[in-house]
């Protein structure tokens, strides 16, 4: 027999899964139309609004006609959400394939009760409670797949509250294949977005504006990642994937989505890259010029574009300046936003920051240590006869 | 790094050459023939070296691929399903194995009972772009993971012998 608690605990979770399902989260609040600054208790944007008072930001209102798409909504992706979604943003559109899990608590947001329910749905309830003016749109697939892909695409390039391309997108995903697909996607759609990730281990993050063509996109480089100061022998693996704290992840999801809102409202200074050590309570900041041998061909044809473009978009100046410090001491190569100058050191060395390195080099010699296998012969078999042979094993 | 075994297994793969993911008609033909013929010669080594150990098939586009592998442990032989998609930014990132009959019971996976590759994968895989296929996702990825963490399974009780797989002996 269960306990009195136990049954409890199941009325809850029951009663919050009816209330998804028939979608009757009673909003506490009615929608309001038009943001207002007068400052009362009843007006949840008083002290957003205070902002264009206090001369940081021109425009606040503005972030109603805004649409942003958060891709992975984990630990940072949920924090992300729910920041922008208490800024007031115009519409958020979510993507995840995930389910909530007990496993996931030790990260902000999310509730035990909401074990089991798609991520996406489960946000997109908790979302609209928080600020019913924000119009959200779930969608529970991996965008990595082929035909999820081709969605996922059409949703970035039309999703916006007036049916075009959304202002922004957040990649907050938690693997590289899933940010590879992101980085393919806006490369494709010339669409602006930031990168962001903590690390395995849970003590190092960082988030990267990528605007294809201008900066460095995710194919330009091996991924980068923060020193840890932690020798790698030392670090145990035993038995887990992946640590995760929910302090690191709301750091990263703090910086993202205070640089999306100064990207989105015009105000301060967008870092290109901004890294976080745990440990040392390390910050290193950088731009990355792209790379003219990007793997990734729609990379180079938005290089090409960019290039053609007349001089640079000021916030590249502005960053440049705040950024040339960093480059003193450095051989590498990274590189300072400016079309109009002529390449001057071979830019397929990156510069980097101090404490930020590539996490593995990839040689552009063909011969690699464990490749001396011949290759392929052209076959004359069908796709089909391959097949056959390979099932009749 | 990758042990000795692991080396002489990949360097007798043919490698690839067509640089082409699902995405691309058809370019994506001519690598899923490599693929195919990687493959097979794989297995083919394998069967010659008495180490047989999996199957795999894929669909008609050559984005789903799945089939079954084999460990085996003190002469029994333990058998599990095995499933991946391509995804759209193949070759550039490797396919994520899944053995989803695992999922949930050894906490080197991912959701989905994707297997949780080494330190080392990673950057081999991308340093050999797009020269690695299948066949060397499978001797690289799944081949090592197997051997370290089925004997793991089994000594805690986790994975159990079913008889059934005798008869595919």
């Amino acid at each position: 027999m269960s306990t009195v608690e136990e049954l409890q605990k199941k009325v809850r979770e029951l009663e919050a899964k009816l209330a998804a399902v028939q979608g009757n989260v009673a909003p506490v609040r009615q929608k309001i139309d038009v943001m207002s600054a007068e400052v009362v208790d009843s007006n949840p944007y008083s002290r957003l609004m205070a902002l264009k008072r206090m001369g940081i930001v021109d425009n606040y209102e503005k972030i109603r006609e805004l649409s942003v798409a958060v891709v992975g909504v984990g630990g940072v992706g949920s924090v992300t959400a729910e920041m922008l979604t208490r800024c007031g943003i115009g519409k958020l559109i979510l993507f995840d394939y995930d389910k909530v899990e007990l496993a996931n608590m030790n990260r902000l947001f999310f509730q035990p009760h909401q074990a089991g329910l798609s991520k996406v749905d489960a946000a997109a309830a908790t979302l609209q409670a928080i600020n019913p003016d924000v119009t959200i749109d779930a969608h529970n697939y991996n965008i990595t797949t082929v035909d999820n892909f081709q969605k996922f695409c059409d949703t970035i390039s039309t999703g916006s509250l007036t049916g075009g391309p959304v202002n922004l997108v957040l990649s907050c995903v938690d693997n590289f294949e899933a940010r590879m697909a992101i980085n393919t996607a806006c490369n494709e759609l010339s669409q602006n977005w930031f990168e962001s990730g903590v690390s395995e281990n849970a003590v190092s993050g960082h988030i990267q504006f990528i605007a294809p063509g201008e900066t460095a996109c995710f194919a330009c480089a091996p991924p980068l990642v923060v020193a840890s100061n932690i020798d790698e022998k030392t670090l145990k693996r035993d038995g887990v994937c992946a640590a995760s704290l929910p302090t690191t992840m709301g750091i990263v999801a703090g910086f993202l989505v205070q640089n999306a809102l100064k990207y989105l409202l015009g105000f301060g200074t967008v870092t290109y890259y901004l890294g976080y050590s745990a440990l040392t309570d390390f910050f290193p900041t950088m731009c990355l010029k792209p790379n003219p041998q990007c793997s990734d061909s729609q990379c180079v044809v938005r290089q090409k574009e960019a290039r053609a473009r007349p001089p640079p978009v000021e916030l590249a100046a502005e960053v440049c300046e705040d950024a040339r410090p960093l480059h003193a001491d450095n051989s590498w190569g990274i590189c300072l936003i400016d079309e109009n100058a002529p390449e001057e050191e071979d830019s397929s060395n990156l510069r980097l920051a101090e404490g930020v390195q590539v996490a593995y080099s990839v040689a552009l010699d063909s011969s690699t240590e464990s490749s001396t296998g011949g290759a392929v012969a052209a076959s004359e078999l069908s796709l089909e006869d391959l097949m056959a042979q390979m099932k009749a094993m | 790094m990758v042990d000795e075994s692991t080396k002489k297994t990949l360097s007798s793969i043919p490698l690839l050459q067509t640089k082409a993911g699902p995405r691309d008609k058809e370019l994506w033909v001519n690598r899923l023939k490599e693929e195919y013929q990687a493959l097979i010669k794989y297995v083919q080594n394998n069967k010659a070296a008495d180490n047989d150990w999996f199957r795999l098939e894929s669909d008609k586009t050559g984005t789903r691929w799945f089939g079954k592998c084999w460990y085996v442990h003190n002469l029994l032989k333990y058998e599990f399903d095995l499933e991946f998609d391509i995804p759209v930014t193949y070759p550039t990132t490797a396919p994520e194995i899944a053995l989803p009959g695992l999922d949930g019971k050894t906490a080197k996976m991912y959701r989905g009972g994707k297997i949780c590759l080494t330190d080392h994968f990673k950057p081999l895989w991308a340093r050999n772009v797009p020269k690695f296929g299948i066949a060397h996702a499978m001797a690289l990825g799944l081949g090592p993971w197997l051997a370290v963490e089925i004997p793991d399974l089994i000594e805690k009780g986790v994975i159990t012998y079913q008889e059934k797989t005798e008869e595919a002996k």
